[in-house]
């Protein structure tokens, strides 16, 4: 069931690739296959024994035994949000592209490739599996910014793949260390959470670890390896930065609670204050950056600084030593899933929404506009929601994983604390942001702006939606991830 | 054992040679209007030789001829790659050489530098290593001065120099082994050598292992890569910079698991290695003839094929991880000098511009070829870099790992330099470009065609790596 979610994309987009698709019929087959591939996902989740916390819809075929490598997939309680995750962000995309009209057959194309490596990323229970992967979105998002983007794209693509390759081959460093020092040597999931093949050696697992990390780091990205985020953001395409942020940047938060805790239990917990510190840094650096930009869609890319810093807070406390307190770090690792998922959800929505300035008037920039909720309504109603979302107002996800990330960290280490002035930064910066562009007298570029057509609203409204529905009934996806959570805390604990 | 001598053992090396006898013979009697008849003639010897080389892997691992010549995976392995590399190179020639009035001397020569690769690569005893890197070299000499223009008659002089210049390395250390051992052959080198002073000892491994890199095309034997892969017509530079290397290879690979430890010649291949991938990947960095790009990348690859080579014998990945790669790379680097053999009027990385629009295949083709010389997932390459990776931190040498990974980062800027390109709107002042190439429209039906194929193999190669890697595992005999 898996594999065909996972390669149910890549096959529609073989066929688009090659075959001479007319324009419409390739948007809607994209669209189709997508809300598809989003129904078999559904199937999974609700066909799961609930508060499970192994493998469900398990497969493995051996693949390179050599080197113990197999093509093994399989989902649980921390794998299976993310999955929904990335079939809701595309089918968004889809919505969103519906008029998309330069060269939609290798631009469905493409996205369904995307599609695939991001769903056989969260689906992949094998290290080499999980890297294929893992560079094959790099592949794509290059020339997703290089062939559709605008602005300086050839040079914002190719700063990203080299900065994000960096980061993958760091990782294959990581997990090539992890397979050699395993006995024998596996590149399997479980089989290396199982081994930990590293206790015991602190010099090589430091290094290891530090492998993981910086590879990790760079994709999610904390500071000070998030350089390459701004301008790909900036010039990619509107359904690029959508993907590029609900789903790309999860890769790397995902790999921490997947592989560097549960693999390198005595490493994490001697660099926690070190994964504490860069977490909390990246919370305030990416508020207060974002809070100076003068470009609205910058802007959001810097909060998603912000919001990624409250995921590595959170897996970092997990880390401090100390037994009495499993509660706060289960919390702690429930609020960083969670995040993980609320921030797809908000970001995508804004860069919907902040994609149609730029269609409509060529530009980004909060001082062009002014006033605009007189003439767009719908816009400012959906950016203002997803706002309040992303600012982590109660009612909406946000709230739900800032919350338990601060329950569980500042009950760890009070000092973490610390954190939640990046809360009220991100506050003001989205209250001035929405008085700059949406109120006050029409003026500018605002005049004459067109309010949002069925395929703008529909996605962005889908996302914040769900923003909502988790919000005020989290418990639909609470009672999922925290079994998968308690047991990463009993892993890394070992 | 090393009594046998079973010519059966020998059938894929007798169809090369009787081919390139029959081709040189037929080439003089034949009508000029049929002289099309000796490219199947050559296709027919190589098909024949691959034939009954995948038979004999099924067969025993056995040394013939007095232990001279190892019948064991790798050769096999090297006889597959070269014999399918070669016949690659042959459709890649097709229409190149259709008119040409030598091209039955082309094919011959073609043949024997094949030979010359598994000659080296099975070769058991210095002698033959010898008479294999000849065989291997003198064919290029001729191969490369076929163009008749300045850059070719440059290059070709620049490849015998240094052939010669390392020819003669080679020759000196094997006097002195040769020397220290009283014998050539490697059976009695393995036990007599460990005996061997150790000064004398280093000078030989160091004279053998660099004479050798000249027909590796790394470091220091490289430096006729570039000129040639520039200068000489597309299908010679396509097989010069891929078949010589799987021979010299595997003869390096029997060399450090002959020699002893006191040789240092797994620390000299390492460091050989590295000085190959680095140098080769910032000469690299801004080149703008295609050709020569992608002659300087050979140079980095090869660097990274000796990654297994210094780990020889130290981890059971090694000789597996070799073939892997060995196989990616040819199938690859032949690929992409498809690519260029079919666009010959685009001579700098600026003309590639709009290539995706006006020659979608070609482009794609080209995409994953540098992709996979990078070693992204799931191409050929990716699993042979992945493969030796592992070796080398598995054989003791986590550095080898770390050098690997980081110049695939370095590479990824020149290729990507060319990728780039693809997707913008071709310049329209652009004379050069022209969206029908009249004059060259046979090779690049040719190129077209061995450029999707191999874009294609690259990629079943590498999802089905885990096949090939079992098949030619295990460890060379001694």
């Amino acid at each position: 069931m898996l594999s065909v979610i996972v390669f149910l994309p890549l096959a529609v987009a073989l066929v688009l690739a090659v075959a001479p698709v007319p324009a419409a019929p390739s948007r809607w087959a994209w669209l189709t296959t997508s809300v598809v591939v989003l129904g078999l996902v559904a199937g999974v989740w609700v066909g799961r024994d609930p508060g499970a916390s192994g493998l469900t819809a398990e497969a493995q075929v051996p693949w390179i035994p050599s080197v113990g490598s197999s093509y093994h997939v399989g989902v649980d309680g921390l794998s299976l949000p993310l999955l929904a995750l990335t079939a809701v962000v595309f089918v968004a995309a889809a919505i969103h592209s519906m008029r998309q009209d330069d060269r939609p057959r290798p631009h469905a194309a493409l996205f369904l490739f995307l599609e695939s490596t991001c769903l056989g990323l969260f689906v992949a229970q094998d290290l080499i599996l999980f890297f294929v992967f893992f560079d094959l979105s790099i592949v794509g998002m290059y020339f997703a910014i290089s062939r559709w983007g605008h602005g300086d794209r050839e040079r914002s693509a190719l700063t990203f793949f080299l900065y994000t390759f960096l980061g993958s081959l760091a990782l294959l460093g990581g997990f090539i260390g992890l397979a050699v020092y395993a006995q024998p040597h596996t590149f399997d999931i479980p089989g290396l959470v199982a081994a930990a093949p590293l206790q015991g050696h602190p010099v090589a697992g430091g290094f290891v670890l530090g492998a993981l990390l910086l590879g990790l780091a760079i994709k999610t990205p904390t500071v000070p390896f998030h350089t390459w985020l701004p301008p790909a953001h900036t010039d990619a395409p509107t359904v690029g930065s959508v993907v590029l942020a609900g789903v790309l940047l999860k890769m790397g938060t995902y790999g921490f609670v997947r592989v560097a805790m549960p693999m390198l239990p005595g490493s994490w917990r001697a660099w926690s204050w070190a994964i504490i510190a860069v977490g909390v840094v990246s919370v305030l650096y990416g508020a207060l950056v974002a809070l100076a930009q003068s470009d609205l869609k910058r802007m959001v890319a810097y909060t998603s600084v912000n919001h990624m810093g409250y995921v590595v807070l959170g897996v970092g406390a997990a880390g401090l030593f100390a037994p009495s307190d499993a509660a706060a770090r289960e919390a702690a690792v429930n609020g960083a899933v969670t995040q993980m998922v609320s921030h797809g959800l908000i970001t995508g929505a804004l860069f919907l929404l902040v994609g149609v300035l730029h269609e409509r008037r060529g530009t980004y920039a909060m001082d062009a506009y002014g006033g605009l909720a007189g003439p767009a309504p719908r816009l400012a109603t959906l950016f203002a929601l997803a706002a309040f979302a992303s600012l982590g107002l109660p009612g909406f996800s946000g709230f739900i994983a800032e919350f338990q990330v601060f329950t569980g960290s500042i009950a760890l280490a009070p000092a973490t604390a610390v954190a939640l002035l990046g809360i009220i930064v991100t506050a003001a910066l989205f209250l001035r942001a929405l008085q700059r562009v949406f109120t006050g007298p029409t003026t500018g570029k605002a005049q004459g702006f067109t309010d949002l057509h069925t395929h703008e609203w529909l996605p962005a409204g889908l996302l914040v939606a769900l923003a909502v529905v988790i919000g005020i009934a989290p418990r639909v996806v609470l009672d999922t991830i925290a079994p998968a959570a308690r047991s990463v805390v009993e892993l890394v604990s070992r | 054992m090393g009594m046998n001598k079973s010519v059966a053992a020998l059938l894929p090396e007798l169809w090369l040679l009787v081919g390139s006898l029959v081709v040189l013979v037929s080439g003089s009697f034949l009508p000029r209007r049929r002289l099309g008849w000796v490219r199947a003639l050559t296709a027919a010897a190589l098909i024949g030789s691959g034939v009954s080389a995948a038979l004999a892997l099924a067969g025993p691992d056995q040394l013939v001829y007095d232990g001279t010549f190892a019948v064991d995976p790798a050769t096999g392995a090297v006889r597959l790659i070269a014999v399918v590399a070669t016949l690659l190179v042959i459709a890649l020639a097709g229409d190149e050489l259709r008119d040409h009035l030598r091209q039955a001397e082309i094919c011959a020569l073609l043949l024997l530098a094949t030979l010359g690769t598994v000659l080296l690569a099975g070769a058991h005893d210095l002698l033959i290593v010898v008479t294999g890197f000849l065989l291997a070299s003198v064919p290029l000499y001729a191969l490369v001065g076929l163009t008749r223009t300045a850059a070719a008659a440059e290059a070709a002089l620049k490849t015998y120099f240094f052939g010669s210049l390392f020819g003669i390395l080679l020759m000196a250390g094997v006097i002195v082994l040769y020397g220290l051992g009283g014998e050539t052959s490697y059976s009695v080198l393995t036990s007599s050598l460990t005996t061997a002073p150790q000064g004398p000892l280093t000078v030989a491994t160091v004279a053998v292992v660099g004479g050798l890199m000249f027909k590796a095309g790394a470091v220091p034997g490289h430096f006729w890569v570039p000129d040639a892969a520039q200068g000489s017509s597309s299908f010679a530079a396509s097989f010069l910079t891929t078949v010589p290397k799987l021979g010299a290879l595997v003869a390096v690979y029997r060399l450090v698991v002959m020699l002893p430890p006191e040789s240092r010649a797994p620390l000299l291949v390492g460091i050989l290695a590295v000085a190959s991938m680095t140098l080769g990947n910032l000469a690299a960095f801004y080149q703008d003839d295609p050709r020569r790009l992608l002659g300087w990348s050979t140079v980095s690859q090869v660097g990274y094929l000796l990654v297994p080579v210094a780990v020889a014998g130290r981890t059971p990945l090694a000789l597996g991880s070799l073939v892997v790669y060995l196989a990616g790379y040819a199938l690859t680097n032949l690929t992409a000098f498809a690519v260029v053999a079919a666009l010959p009027q685009r001579r700098t990385l600026e003309s590639y511009a709009g290539l995706a629009s006006a020659r979608p295949w070609l482009a794609g083709a080209l995409v994953v070829s540098l992709l996979g010389l990078v070693g992204t997932p799931p191409t050929a390459v990716f699993a042979g870099k992945l493969a030796i990776a592992t070796a080398a931190w598995d054989g003791g040498a986590p550095w080898l790992t770390v050098a690997v990974l980081a110049n695939s980062l370095l590479s990824l800027f020149y290729y990507l330099r060319w990728v780039a390109p693809l997707m913008r709107a071709a310049a329209p002042s652009d004379p050069e470009v022209t969206r029908t190439p009249r004059p060259t429209a046979a090779a690049a039906a040719s190129g077209l065609r061995v450029a999707t194929a191999g874009a294609a193999g690259t990629l079943v190669l590498g999802v089905l790596s885990g096949a090939s890697w079992l098949l030619f595992s295990g460890a060379v005999l001694r």
